[in-house]
């Protein structure tokens, strides 16, 4: 069977320092991989390298088999990283409409209205982005990563800087997503939520890949188990 | 058919986001818009068909910097070149889009200096119209294309606004010469000689060379 998301001997280097190293993992159709570590430990270099926005140094990694630059590949692809990615000088219905548009998204309109509906933006579908409230703009943000209705979702730390409104939309729509076989790959730092999500975990400490299996019942009572066995002194 | 979409689709939303914002545009204006005035004190009458390409150009190329820079750093708030990249666009298709929208804002401002030109120098520049706006547009969608190759290079350098016009300039200045020569002909009323004629070609080359080059690097330059 073809993984939905594989690295194979996976190496980055930022100038001299090897960023990662060594980095074989794969992810099954409909699985959520917790990509857990510390600081600098290279969950973001990796899921970039996933989402083709950076290349990887040595070896390779695929998506359903395919390159992560493949066009094909990143129509079944969603994205939410640090940063929102949506237009300040845009309405919200203009910037799900032109994703919705670069996506090649059926029936745009109604979808992005749909997805404004879902994350509670449709009485001010038409103001700008910069007049919104930053518990807003991120509820922006997750409908436009979603609008594509995607087969591989990559988030960066997606719990991050969220308030409550935002965390519950972005909770009710993951668990969606897996509930569709959806697979996600998801870098954080709070380890209860992605214990409850995950049905795979990976451990990254300095660049390694220094656990990477089923989640375990140890790993959703005591979320820190991990770490204690194997992460980083 | 989906490629012109997609660079349409770029281009219309830069188009929009610079209207809505007119950061870029209003600095471009009002700078050339002051050195043809500024300069207009500086040349006697006679000299005007001297300089006309000299300077019409160098406003030109100036101005364009201000808009050239914000072509990719547009992106950079709320990391929006992360999701252009990640999206199922060709890089080329991004780069046209965003060529196109500055192409068309270079435009802009050039539609305005040129009747400006003639106000403040007293000259008449309109006796070859649709010549010298075939000229216009090969000489802008020249050192356009080049800028907007640059701007996606220099996109995350602190010193981009620096960094910018130091690269660009030296490469574009075959493409400024060829324009500088052809519109001070042009404005001075003689018609397109064998001389001329090589220089219209030499733009033209330049512009398909350029174009070319770029699309083939632009995938290169945006993934790391």
């Amino acid at each position: 069977m073809t993984h939905a998301v594989a690295a194979d001997d996976v190496w980055k280097y930022y100038g001299d320092y090897p960023a990662l190293r060594e980095i074989r993992l794969a992810v099954e159709p409909g699985s959520c991989l917790a990509l857990l570590g510390r600081n600098g430990a290279g969950k973001t270099t990796l899921l970039r390298i996933f989402a083709g926005f950076s290349k990887a140094g040595k070896g390779s990694v695929s998506i359903f088999g395919r390159d992560a630059r493949d066009l094909e590949t990143r129509r079944r692809v969603g994205i939410l990283g640090h940063g929102i990615s949506v237009y300040d000088e845009l309405s919200a219905f203009e910037n799900l409409t032109l994703f919705g548009r670069l996506y090649g998204v059926a029936d745009r309109r109604k979808t992005a209205l749909d997805w404004l509906e879902r994350v509670g933006l449709r009485h001010v579908r038409d103001g700008l982005v910069r007049e919104f409230s930053r518990g807003m703009r991120q509820r922006l943000a997750i409908a436009r990563a979603f609008l594509h209705d995607p087969q591989v979702l990559l988030l960066d730390e997606p719990f991050t800087a969220l308030d409550d409104r935002a965390i519950a939309v972005l909770q009710t729509v993951l668990r969606d997503a897996l509930a569709r076989q959806c697979t996600i790959v998801l870098s954080t730092h709070q380890l209860r939520e992605a214990m409850e999500l995950a049905t795979h975990v990976a451990l990254l400490a300095r660049g390694r890949l220094a656990y990477h299996g089923e989640r375990s019942a140890e790993m959703l009572s005591d979320p820190g188990w991990l770490y204690a066995r194997y992460g980083e002194s | 058919m989906a490629f012109w979409s997609q660079t349409f689709t770029i281009a219309a939303k830069d188009l929009r986001a610079e209207l809505r914002s007119k950061e870029a545009i209003n600095a471009s204006f009002s700078f050339s818009l002051t050195i043809l005035l500024l300069f207009s004190f500086a040349f006697v009458e006679e000299a005007t068909i001297d300089i006309a390409g000299g300077l019409l150009w160098i406003v030109f190329a100036f101005a364009g910097a201000l808009i050239l820079n914000r072509s990719f750093a547009r992106e950079l708030p709320n990391d929006c070149l992360d999701a252009l990249i990640a999206a199922p666009l060709p890089a080329s298709a991004l780069f046209l889009g965003k060529a196109l929208a500055n192409l068309l804002l270079l435009l802009a401002v050039e539609a305005v200096s040129f009747p400006v030109f003639g106000v403040f120098y007293n000259a008449r520049w309109t006796g070859q119209f649709w010549t010298l706006a075939l000229v216009a547009v090969l000489g802008t969608w020249g050192f356009t294309v080049i800028g907007t190759m640059f701007s996606a290079l220099t996109v995350n350098l602190r010193l981009r606004e620096v960094m910018l016009p130091l690269l660009v300039y030296p490469v574009m200045i075959p493409c400024l010469m060829a324009a500088m020569k052809l519109t001070g002909h042009l404005i001075g009323g003689e018609p397109l000689d064998a001389e001329m004629m090589v220089w219209m070609r030499f733009l033209i080359g330049f512009d398909v060379i350029f174009t070319a080059l770029a699309l083939a690097l632009v995938d290169v330059v945006l993934v790391s």
